[in-house]
């Protein structure tokens, strides 16, 4: 994969950071990106946290990849969020491979990357890390945080964790403690890397494991009407089928084309190590199994997001999140978006859900706005 | 905003928490937000409404009061407002319980089915009634348990629900429903509202 990250803004963080598993780390890198300007009463800041795959470049063409920002839908001028207006802050998750500190790194100890030998994170040590960055950019109190999928986690952890530290939150298509079914998913992956002979060899990526990896779980971020709509049993390039193992269907051809897209961008153990973290996150758990409990302090104004033909994180899970809410008083909005696109449909061209994200942020800009005119 | 809810907000007091289930688009949750400073919640089952309520701010979540009414704790709202929607569910006293249980008080409006109108509409032309308030036809109305004033002041009585106050609309005009003429108001009104715990 490409290894030209010298390029992008690194914070390194030099206070120590207990992770979960109990180890310290201490002077590691955080890569992370801004768009729009901070306004000067530092009411306009929005964090934006990243799924399993994303990124920091949140929105324009990612300088690495060259492909355009994950949720260039979503940010950008005049988008939902609109950055004209607001300013966007993304980094890169604690476990990545686009510059925060995560198993692609040299370790200084071996003068190697080290593969298997970091230590095991959680959503929680995602989160935390993340809080030196804001306050390295001065930010006491941020107008939202928002994110989808994994994303979506991250808010939850962090308003759990900092109950006073957004006034909004917006957590989209995810879960308050991973279903076994999606642990299975997971799982399916990780295997597939590790069943790469590559995978154990220095200086070999294993691009096949993490190919069938993604291509796995690419179909759990669609749906089946969504898949038959746009393939259907249609036949790639041909005008019958072969009697081969060739790719004869189109999906077939698509899934080869996104698990061979995923190897140029994405590190292996980063899958691992980051999936894993998702498979850890319980935040039921953290609070003795009252998810309330989690939100008790909180004084952040919530819009949950779910979409219909989710099924990888349906509204169901969701829902669980705002009776959670609800069972403390929270003040919460909770929207299911129709759409056929399934889990992916909060990175894609979903007017309904647009809409509702960009007027929940402006409402709420506004009435923070308004309370400091009082 | 309609009458109906004009009523509703000066049973209200300022400051309060409440509840709004079925609250529609969100207008009788603005007004009491903005003119009264109650903190406002609603329940919605349309999609659409739902999400001009979150548009404006509103903290509005999307279901269904037949199913979606047990995560509110026990009395952690001061009112909970149901309007014109009890005769819609399919089980409706059990939807008044939990409003109960939610609310310290509760406030129910109803579309009265005794109302002169709809009576001469049934006892002349024999078919069901089709008013104003009531513009569906049998096969295709969501009123599924239609009541009259009477009917809702014989079950609060029947299931020890304390009424706290009845009141009464007529072609915009509101009065108070007594012991003395409940009959009458149960002919001449359109819209019966109670607060009720």
């Amino acid at each position: 994969m490409n290894n030209d990250t010298k390029n992008i803004k690194r914070l390194i963080i030099n206070q120590s950071l207990e992770l979960d598993c109990g180890k310290k780390i201490k002077g590691f890198p955080l890569a992370y990106e801004t768009y729009g300007t901070l306004n000067k009463s530092k009411n306009n800041a929005i964090l934006a946290f990243h799924a399993l795959t994303g990124d920091q470049f949140v929105t324009n063409i990612n300088p690495i990849t060259k492909r355009e920002g994950w949720w260039t839908f979503a940010v950008g001028p005049g988008k939902a969020i609109d950055t004209n207006k607001y300013f966007v802050i993304c980094a890169n998750v604690l476990g990545g491979c686009m510059g925060s500190f995560g198993p692609k790194e040299i370790d200084a100890e071996t003068n190697k990357s080290f593969g298997t030998t970091f230590p095991v994170i959680t959503i929680k040590d995602i989160v935390k890390a993340q809080k030196f960055l804001l306050d390295h950019l001065g930010i006491n109190k941020l107008l939202s945080v928002v994110g989808g999928s994994m994303g979506g986690m991250q808010v939850l952890q962090f308003v759990s964790l900092y109950p006073d530290l957004s006034y909004s939150a917006v957590p989209i298509a995810c879960s308050a403690s991973h279903s076994a079914q999606n642990i299975a998913l997971n799982e399916l992956g990780r295997q597939a890397i590790m069943a790469d002979p590559n995978w154990k060899k220095d200086n070999a990526s294993p691009d096949k494991g993490l190919a069938v990896a993604r291509m796995a779980a690419h179909i759990t971020y669609l749906s089946k009407e969504g898949l038959q709509e746009k393939f259907g049993r249609k036949l790639q390039d041909k005008g019958s089928l072969k009697f081969s193992f060739d790719a004869d269907f189109q999906i077939e051809s698509y899934l080869r084309y996104q698990g061979s897209a995923f190897v140029d961008r994405f590190d292996a153990n980063s899958y691992l190590y980051i999936t894993r973290a998702m498979d850890y996150f319980d935040l039921e758990k953290q609070f003795n199994g009252n998810l309330s409990l989690a939100f008790k302090n909180t004084k952040s104004k919530f819009c949950v997001i779910s979409f219909s033909s989710d099924w990888l994180y349906p509204t169901s899970e969701n829902k669980e999140i705002v009776i959670a809410l609800n069972a403390c008083g929270a003040n919460v909005g909770f929207v299911e978006i129709n759409s056929e696109k399934g889990h992916d449909s909060f990175l894609l061209n979903v007017p309904k859900f647009l809409k509702t994200l960009s007027e929940f942020i402006n409402s709420t800009y506004n009435e923070t706005s308004n309370e400091k005119r009082i | 905003m309609k009458k109906e809810f004009k009523i509703i907000s000066q049973i209200i007091q300022n400051n309060k928490r409440v509840l709004d289930v079925g609250c529609g688009d969100g207008t009788l949750m603005s007004y009491l937000k903005e003119n009264q400073k109650n903190d406002v919640r609603g329940l919605e089952p349309k999609k659409d409404f739902v999400q001009q309520c979150i548009s404006k701010g509103l903290p509005v979540i999307e279901g269904d009061a037949e199913k979606d009414l047990f995560q509110f704790p026990k009395k952690s709202f001061d009112y909970v407002v149901l309007s014109q929607t009890l005769q819609a569910f399919l089980n409706p006293e059990e939807v008044l319980n939990q409003l109960l249980r939610i609310g310290k008080q509760t406030i129910v409006s109803i579309p009265n089915f005794g109302y002169w109108k709809v009576r001469l509409h049934l006892l002349f032309k024999g078919t069901m009634p089709v008013t104003r308030n009531l513009p569906n036809e049998w096969y295709n109305t969501p009123n599924l348990h239609m009541c009259t004033i009477q009917d809702f002041v014989n079950f609060c009585d029947k299931k020890n629900i304390k009424i706290d106050k009845s009141l009464c609309l007529t072609n915009e005009k509101i009065s108070e429903i007594t012991k003395v003429n409940l009959k009458y108001k149960n002919i001449f009104s359109q819209l019966g509202i109670f607060l009720i715990e």
